[in-house]
């Protein structure tokens, strides 16, 4: 459709308003982050000349590495579980009456409204040795003694899921909302079981929602430093951990910022993937 | 019940809390034919349908496929397929892919999917297409598809589910033409459902005319035009003047009516005959009235009428009358002897009481 000569000076404000942001709040402080990256270290300016890849041959110190795999390895636990817990919730979801769709969603996104780092902390308070958990279970007789679940991994994990399983639902939702019911009786009637509509049917249609639920997930879930702060002691660090040591106690940010460029890129991978998964799928034509 | 017949359904009755949506259906289709289930929206053919396939069950009487008892039977393990009203395909899955979905579950060997995917699509008429997604074929390319994928499984009775409400007017009558074309060649059942009356009476041999959850009637598409039997059904099936009088006389089943302004006309009675005096209706079809000017015939019934507008439609051109408070179509020939027709003439519409039917109302 051809805009009318009303909608131009609105169309162009827009334009620049959009284009203005994206590069002055996202290309710009990005390109500062590559800059910094192939800087040197210096302690009084935090960056100096030479420039190098330094930082880059660090992230391959084997220390690190391990930090990173860990990281990499409670993200993807996180991911898991939010998939295993989000996918049968998206789904039961989309097949409820329209007016509950609209309470459960809305009481999906509530908790949003409270910052996420007093909701941590809550947490904390439920899982503590002394918290409501442990004497809840100590209460009932289920246990005998408190469980030492704060500063655990799967406290970490624990506390990942609760944040973000909603970024794993909505997408999700979104899929299995259009999952067309003819969809799923012609699969029958063609002679396909349940577990074949699901593994044959469903599980492509609902892909793309996966991968974008996974891509909301795992690598904040890479990202979110507070969560092992509060939660986790000390040898369950993310990250996210790292980048904000190296840049607010180590003060070496040409390392931090190499760290969270590998991040970044890592995110470019899943929306490639994402992309390309769609791309497959096409879109659906005819009514 | 005979032993050749496809399907075969006693007294099936589908309730939804107090509405009875299917109410007392029993059918039997040969084997080969092309059986239509015609009726409005809400009168319960979907539901008959979807029985059918085995997506709900009835709450009394039985579905026989070749004899054997379905009631029990789920979706996937019934003798039968159905083309669904928007086709259906899986979208993540070529048009290869969706033909052999069926064959997949049946472990079909890969070499024998392929030459039955490709033969199949032979007989269609889209060879050569197995590896495209659906989306990129054409609405009546797709609708080929949804067929192919039923019929590659060889069922005994294909059920189609108003497949063709999605094509604009050009390609489906092409698409009528060629699905009674494929039916005939690949041989299956096929039980078709629609509100579209010409669909079901263009590619069907037996047309049920369906209302209120019951079947009105039972019978050929010639017959359900020139035989309805219930007024519902003449007024349903192709187009139908209506003109309400009382029975003032019978005579070797030609009924004489008289039309409120008094004008007496004939037709034949359909069903029983009730009590002179009786209301009843009389059904004249548009193609079956004479444009009589003044020389009019003894034997023909004959209405004087009032010229409303001309409606011209090539071969289907009409002209809208008034007779009384009532409205009439009449069919203008188009061979040049139609009169000029002025708003407000008299025109004399006759017709030969053959071709008309009379019904006594007071049931519905």
């Amino acid at each position: 459709m051809k805009p009318s000569p009303m909608q131009q000076p609105f169309r162009t404000a827009v334009l620049i308003l959009v284009w203005g942001w994206l590069l002055f709040l996202v290309l710009a402080p990005n390109l500062l982050v590559v800059g910094a990256s192939v800087m040197s270290r210096d302690p009084a300016r935090f960056l100096s000349l030479p420039l190098n890849l330094d930082a880059y041959r660090q992230l391959l110190d084997p220390l690190y590495l391990e930090v990173f795999l860990h990281s990499l390895y409670m993200a993807v636990m996180t991911t898991l579980a939010c998939l295993l817990v989000g996918y049968p919730f998206a789904w039961a979801l989309s097949r409820v009456g329209k007016q509950r769709q609209v309470l459960l969603v809305f009481l999906l996104i509530v908790p949003f409204w409270t910052n996420s780092l007093v909701r941590t902390y809550a947490l904390k308070l439920i899982l503590a040795t002394n918290g409501l958990l442990n004497n809840a279970l100590l209460a009932l007789g289920w246990i005998d003694e408190p469980m030492k679940l704060l500063y655990t991994e799967g406290a970490v994990i624990i506390g990942l899921v609760y944040l973000l399983l909603p970024f794993m639902i909505l997408p999700l939702y979104s899929v299995f909302d259009d999952l067309r019911e003819e969809l799923l009786m012609a699969s029958h009637d063609l002679g396909a079981g349940r577990w074949a509509t699901f593994a044959h049917v469903i599980v492509p249609l609902t892909l793309p929602g996966v991968l974008a639920g996974v891509m909301l997930v795992l690598l904040p879930a890479m990202g979110l430093f507070f969560v092992p702060d509060i939660l986790g002691g000390s040898r369950n660090l993310l990250v996210g951990n790292v980048i904000k040591n190296q840049f607010l106690d180590a003060r070496n940010w040409p390392f931090g910022a190499a760290a969270s460029i590998l991040l970044t890129l890592a995110m470019a991978f899943l929306l490639f993937a994402h992309k390309l998964s769609k791309r497959r799928l096409g879109e659906e034509g005819g009514a | 019940m005979t032993q050749e017949s496809d399907l075969s359904c006693q007294g099936l009755v589908r309730r939804f809390g107090a509405h009875t949506a299917v109410d007392h259906v029993s059918l039997d289709v040969p084997a080969g034919a092309f059986f239509s289930i015609l009726g409005p929206s809400g009168c319960g053919k979907t539901t008959l349908l979807r029985l059918l396939a085995g997506f709900d069950r009835p709450d009394e009487g039985e579905i026989r496929i070749r004899g054997q008892r379905m009631n029990e039977v789920p979706p996937n393990r019934r003798p039968v397929n159905m083309v669904f009203q928007h086709l259906a395909l899986f979208p993540t899955m070529t048009v290869g892919d969706n033909i052999a979905y069926g064959l997949k579950r049946q472990k079909v060997p890969a070499a024998e999917r392929r030459r039955r995917v490709a033969e199949v699509l032979e007989q269609v008429g889209l060879p050569g297409l197995a590896d495209r997604n659906p989306q990129e074929l054409s609405g009546g390319q797709r609708q080929r598809v949804a067929l192919a994928r039923c019929l590659v499984l060889r069922p005994t009775l294909l059920l189609l589910d108003e497949p063709l409400g999605a094509l604009d007017l050009k390609l489906r009558e092409q698409m009528k033409v060629e699905l009674k074309h494929l039916q005939k060649a690949f041989g299956t059942t096929f039980v078709y459902i629609t509100h579209d009356q010409s669909e079901a009476m263009v590619m069907s041999d037996q047309v049920a005319v369906m209302r209120a959850g019951r079947f009105e009637q039972v019978a050929s598409p010639e017959q359900l035009y020139r035989e309805p039997a219930t007024p519902f059904v003449a007024g349903f099936v192709g187009d139908n003047n209506r003109l309400s009088g009382e029975l003032v006389g019978l005579d070797a089943g030609l009924a004489d009516v008289r039309l409120p302004d008094g004008t007496r006309v004939r037709g034949r009675l359909a069903g029983e005959a009730p009590a002179k005096g009786a209301p009843v209706a009389l059904f004249v079809r548009p193609e079956a009235l004479v444009l009589a000017g003044e020389a009019l015939r003894p034997d023909y019934a004959t209405v004087r009428t009032e010229v409303r507008t001309t409606l011209f439609d090539g071969a289907n051109s009409r002209v809208e009358v008034r007779h009384g408070d009532q409205t009439l179509y009449a069919r203008l020939p188009q061979d040049g002897s139609a009169p000029r027709l002025t708003e407000g003439s008299t025109l004399y519409l006759a017709w030969d009481p053959a071709l008309a039917r009379v019904f006594a109302l007071g049931e519905p």
